[in-house]
C-alpha cells in the first residue's frame, strides 16, 4: 500500500521534491521491514543476490510461537476468572525464588547482547565468555525451577490451577533448554576454525533473538502467574 | 527510478546444482517448488479419495434410518477420520501447500521459495501424519470425537485413538506453521527487483493473508491440543468439569483456530478463482484494490468471530450480540469480492470452458452458503438449527461448494502449465456436470433435514426423513462417479492428451511467461517483470509510475 505511493510521489513539481524526498527517506526507514523491493533496487540489482531472511522467517516463527502463549495465558485467566477452586486450593506462591530468577534471565539478556557486541567488534575471545556467562544464567535458572518445583506444595493433577502452572512454566522452561542449548551450540561454533564468525552471524543472531522473546515471555508469565 | 535489470547474457544452462539425480531422489529430495507443489497436490488427492470413500460409508449408513451397515461406534470414527482428513490432509495442504507452492514464487518473480528445504519438511510432514492416522484404526480404534473434538465426550471416548488423533493434527499443524511462514517470506520478502505489492497478482495477497491467520491462529490449536492430551494421559483436569477444568474454554481455544481455519481453506480459493476468471473472461480483474482490502478485513474480521460457533455453549449475551455483529459483518468484504468477480465476468468474451465452469460453480455454491452463513451468525436461528444438518449443509457448500470446486477448476486451469498438455474438455466437462449437479443433490436437502431436527453426527434418524436422505445419498453417489471422468481425465491426458505450448490461455500472470512445464528455477533468462498480471483487453501501459502534480 504504502510502496506504491513512494513511486508516484516522487516524480511530483519541483516543489514538492524535496517533500516527497523526505517522505520516501522516512519510509525507506520504515518499509524494509515489511517491504524488501526497494533495498533490492537500490542495493544489489542482481536478481540472484536476493538477502538473507532467516531473521524474518525466525521471528515470523517467534510471533507463532508467542501465539501458543497466549493461548496458554489466555485459558489460565479464564480459568481463574470462572472457575473458582475448592476449599483450601489456592496456593501461595513463595515470590522470592522467581523474582531472583527473573532476574537471572534478564541479566543473560543483557549478556548475550554483550557477547554479540563483542563479536560485531571481532573479540571472538570476549564474545565466548559472555556466551558462556549466558547459559549459566540460563542453566541456573532452570535449577532455580527445579528447586520450586520441588518445594511446591501441590503436584500436577492436583487442580486445575497446579495443571495450568506446571503446564505454562514447563512450556517456558522447555523454551529456555532449548535456548541453553543452542548457545552452547554456537559457544562450541565460534572456537577458531568454527563455523560462527563475523562473516557468518546469523547463528548468534538467530539464538539471541529467541533468547530475548523467550525472557520477555518469562516477564509475562512471572507477571500473570506469579504478581496477579 | 532506476531499475536495474541484470543483462540478459547467456544465463549457463543447467542451473540447477542441488537437484538430486534419479527418480526417486527426485521425488523424496527435491526442494523444487514446484515439485514439492505438485507432491502436495497428488498426496492431497490421494487422502481426498480415503475421505471420500468415508462420506461414501457415511451415506450409506444413512440411507436407512436404522444403524444397519455398521456399529454406531464406527459411525463416529468414520465421521471423525472423514472430517479430520478432508479438512487437515485435503483442503488446506491443497489450497494452501500445492498451489501456493507453485505459483507464488513464480508471482513474486522469484525461484523458488525463501526456505526450500523448509518447505520440503512441511510437506513431508503430512504423509506420516496422514498416516498415523488412519493407522488408528488397525490398533484398537479411531478417534470417535468427531473432528473437533470437544471435551469431555473426547475424554470419555477411547483413549488410544484420541491421543493418536492429537498428534497427527499437531504434525499437520507444524507442517501448516512452516509453510505459511514459508510464504510470507516469499511475498514479502523475496519479490523480484521492481515488483511492488500493489502489482503482485490476488492469489498472493490471498496467501498472505491465510499465513497470517496460519501463524496467528495454528498454535493456539496446537497448545490446546497438548492440554488435552494432559487431560487424556496424565489426567490433568483442563478441560474436565468432573475434575473442576471447564469444558468451554475447549471450544474458545479450538474455534480460534478453527474458525480461522474456513478463511485458511477459503481465501486461497478466492485468490485462484481471481486468477482464473479474468483470464477466461478475457479481462481485468475488476477492482483490484477493493479485492485487496476485503482479504485483509476478513483477515482482521476472521479472527475475531470463533465464539459464533458457540451460542449454545452458555455464552453471556453481550458475547453473542459481539459475535453476531462481526460475523454479520463479514459478509461485506466477502460481498465485495463477489460482486467484484461478478463485474469482471460482466461483458467479458467467456469461454466455457471447465476451469471457468468450476468457477462459476463456485461462485454459485458459495453465495448460497455465504446466505446461509450469515443466517447462521444470528443467535435465535442459530440455537434452532445448532448441531442439525443444516449447518452439515452450510459448511459442504463452504468447503465443497465454494473450495473443492475451485481446486478442481484450478486443476483443469493450470493442468497445461503442470504437464504441457490439455486436459480433455468432454471429460471436463462430464466432470463438471455430475459434479454439480450431484453435490446440490446431495447438500441442499439437508438444509430441510437440519430445518425439521435431524441432528448430525448420529448413526440412526426418525423414519420421516428416509426419503430425503435417500436422495441426499444419490447425490453422493453422482459425485463419487463424477470422479471417474476426471481420473481418467488427468491420467490419459498426461501422456495422450493435446500438446499445450507454453501459454494455451494466453494468460499474462508470469507462470505462464516461461515453458511448460516450467524449467528448475523457473526462468531461462532473468525473472520477467510483470507489472500488469490482469492487462487484458488494455492498451499495454507504460511500466513507470504516473506522474501525480497535485
Amino acid at each position: 500500500m504504502t510502496s506504491s505511493s513512494v513511486p508516484s510521489s516522487i516524480s511530483g513539481s519541483a516543489e514538492s521534491q524535496a517533500v516527497s524526498q523526505a517522505l520516501s527517506q522516512a519510509v525507506a526507514v520504515a518499509l524494509p521491514l515489511v517491504d524488501s523491493s526497494h533495498d533490492a533496487e537500490a542495493g544489489h540489482g542482481d536478481e540472484e543476490g536476493h538477502g538473507d531472511f532467516r531473521l524474518f522467517g525466525l521471528a515470523t516463527f517467534l510471533v507463532a510461537d508467542g501465539m501458543t502463549f497466549a493461548g496458554f495465558f489466555a485459558a489460565y485467566l479464564t480459568f481463574r476468572a470462572v472457575n473458582p477452586l475448592a476449599e483450601g486450593g489456592n496456593y501461595e506462591l513463595e515470590l522470592a525464588l522467581p523474582t531472583l530468577n527473573t532476574i537471572l534471565l534478564l541479566v543473560s539478556s543483557l549478556t548475550f547482547h554483550r557477547a554479540a557486541r563483542a563479536i560485531h567488534q571481532d573479540r571472538i575471545d570476549a564474545c565466548r565468555n559472555w556466551l558462556l556467562v549466558t547459559a549459566a544464567l540460563g542453566f541456573t535458572f532452570l535449577g532455580g525451577q527445579m528447586v520450586e518445583y520441588f518445594s511446591l506444595p501441590f503436584g500436577l493433577t492436583d487442580n486445575l490451577f497446579a495443571s495450568t502452572f506446571y503446564a505454562i512454566t514447563g512450556f517456558h522452561g522447555l523454551h529456555v533448554t532449548l535456548g541453553g542449548l543452542m548457545i552452547l551450540i554456537i559457544w562450541w561454533q565460534s572456537r577458531r576454525g568454527g563455523r560462527v564468525t563475523r562473516a557468518n552471524l546469523f547463528p548468534l543472531e538467530a539464538t539471541e533473538l529467541y533468547w530475548h522473546f523467550v525472557d520477555g515471555i518469562w516477564v509475562l508469565l512471572y507477571g500473570i502467574l506469579y504478581l496477579l | 527510478m532506476t531499475l536495474t535489470l541484470s543483462p540478459p547474457t547467456a544465463t549457463p544452462e543447467p542451473q540447477a546444482p542441488l537437484q538430486p539425480q534419479g527418480w526417486l531422489r527426485y521425488f523424496s529430495f527435491s526442494v523444487d517448488h514446484k515439485v514439492i507443489g505438485l507432491q502436495y497436490l497428488v498426496c492431497g488427492f490421494i487422502f481426498y479419495f480415503i475421505g471420500g470413500a468415508l462420506a461414501g460409508m457415511i451415506r450409506t449408513e444413512l440411507w436407512t434410518p436404522l444403524s444397519d451397515f455398521m456399529p454406531r461406534e464406527t459411525y463416529n470414527e468414520v465421521l471423525t477420520m472423514h472430517g479430520t482428513v478432508m479438512i487437515f490432509l485435503w483442503i488446506v495442504p491443497v489450497v494452501n501447500g500445492a498451489f501456493g507452492n507453485y505459483l507464488i514464487p513464480f508471482y513474486v518473480g522469484a525461484r523458488d521459495m525463501a526456505f526450500p528445504r523448509l518447505n520440503a519438511v512441511a510437506f513431508w510432514l503430512i504423509p506420516p501424519a496422514g498416516l498415523l492416522l488412519i493407522s488408528s484404526y488397525f490398533i484398537g480404534s479411531a478417534s470417535q470425537s468427531g473432528w473437533t473434538a470437544y471435551p469431555p465426550l473426547s475424554l470419555t471416548t477411547p483413549a488410544t485413538g484420541q491421543v493418536i488423533w492429537i498428534l497427527s493434527v499437531l504434525l499437520l499443524g507444524g507442517s501448516s506453521i512452516f509453510g505459511g511462514i514459508n510464504f510470507i517470506a516469499t511475498i514479502l520478502k523475496l519479490r523480484r527487483p521492481g515488483l511492488k505489492l500493489l502489482q503482485l497478482p490476488m492469489f498472493c495477497w490471498a496467501l498472505l493473508g491465510t499465513s497470517i491467520l496460519v501463524v496467528l491462529s495454528t498454535p493456539v490449536l496446537a497448545g490446546t491440543l497438548v492440554l488435552l492430551s494432559f487431560d487424556i494421559i496424565a489426567h490433568t483436569g483442563f478441560f474436565n468439569p468432573a475434575l473442576g477444568g471447564n469444558a468451554v474454554v475447549y471450544q474458545h481455544l479450538f474455534w480460534f483456530y478453527s474458525h480461522p481455519a474456513v478463511y485458511i481453506m477459503v481465501l486461497p480459493a478466492f485468490g485462484l478463482v481471481s486468477e482464473i476468471l479474468p483470464v477466461h473472461a478475457r479481462k481485468p480483474l475488476f477492482g483490484y484494490i477493493t479485492m485487496v482490502y476485503s482479504i485483509l478485513a476478513i483477515v482482521v474480521l476472521g479472527l475475531v468471530v470463533w465464539a459464533h460457533h458457540m451460542f449454545t455453549s452458555g455464552t453471556p449475551p453481550w458475547m453473542r450480540l459481539f459475535f453476531t455483529i462481526a460475523t454479520s459483518l463479514i459478509a461485506v468484504p466477502t460481498g465485495i469480492k463477489f460482486f467484484n468477480w461478478l463485474a469482471t465476468l460482466w461483458g467479458g468474451k467467456i469461454a466455457l470452458n471447465t476451469a471457468m465452469l468450476f468457477s462459476c460453480g463456485f461462485i454459485v455454491n458459495f453465495v448460497f452458503g455465504g446466505i446461509t452463513g450469515v443466517a447462521l451468525a444470528q443467535v435465535p436461528f442459530d440455537i434452532h438449527v445448532h448441531d442439525t444438518y443444516f449447518v452439515v449443509a452450510h459448511f459442504h457448500y463452504i468447503v465443497y461448494g465454494g473450495t473443492v470446486f475451485v481446486i478442481f477448476g484450478s486443476v483443469y486451469h493450470w493442468y497445461p502449465k503442470f504437464t504441457g498438455r490439455m486436459a480433455n474438455e468432454t471429460l471436463g466437462r462430464l466432470h463438471f456436470v455430475l459434479t454439480f449437479i450431484g453435490f446440490n443433490l446431495c447438500f441442499a436437502p439437508q438444509h430441510w433435514l437440519g430445518l425439521n431436527g435431524m441432528p448430525r453426527r448420529v448413526a440412526e434418524y426418525d423414519p420421516q426423513f428416509t426419503f430425503i436422505n435417500q436422495l441426499s445419498s444419490v447425490g453422493a453417489l453422482l459425485m463419487a462417479i463424477s470422479t471417474l471422468p476426471f481420473l481418467i481425465n488427468m491420467v490419459y491426458s498426461a501422456f495422450a492428451g493435446e500438446k499445450a505450448g507454453d501459454n494455451p490461455w494466453r494468460a499474462l500472470t508470469p507462470e505462464w511467461l516461461t515453458s511448460s512445464p516450467p524449467p528448475v528455477e523457473n526462468w531461462k533468462g532473468p525473472a520477467p517483470l510483470v507489472t500488469h498480471p490482469y492487462g487484458y483487453g488494455e492498451a499495454p501501459k507504460p511500466q513507470t509510475a504516473v506522474a501525480s502534480s497535485t
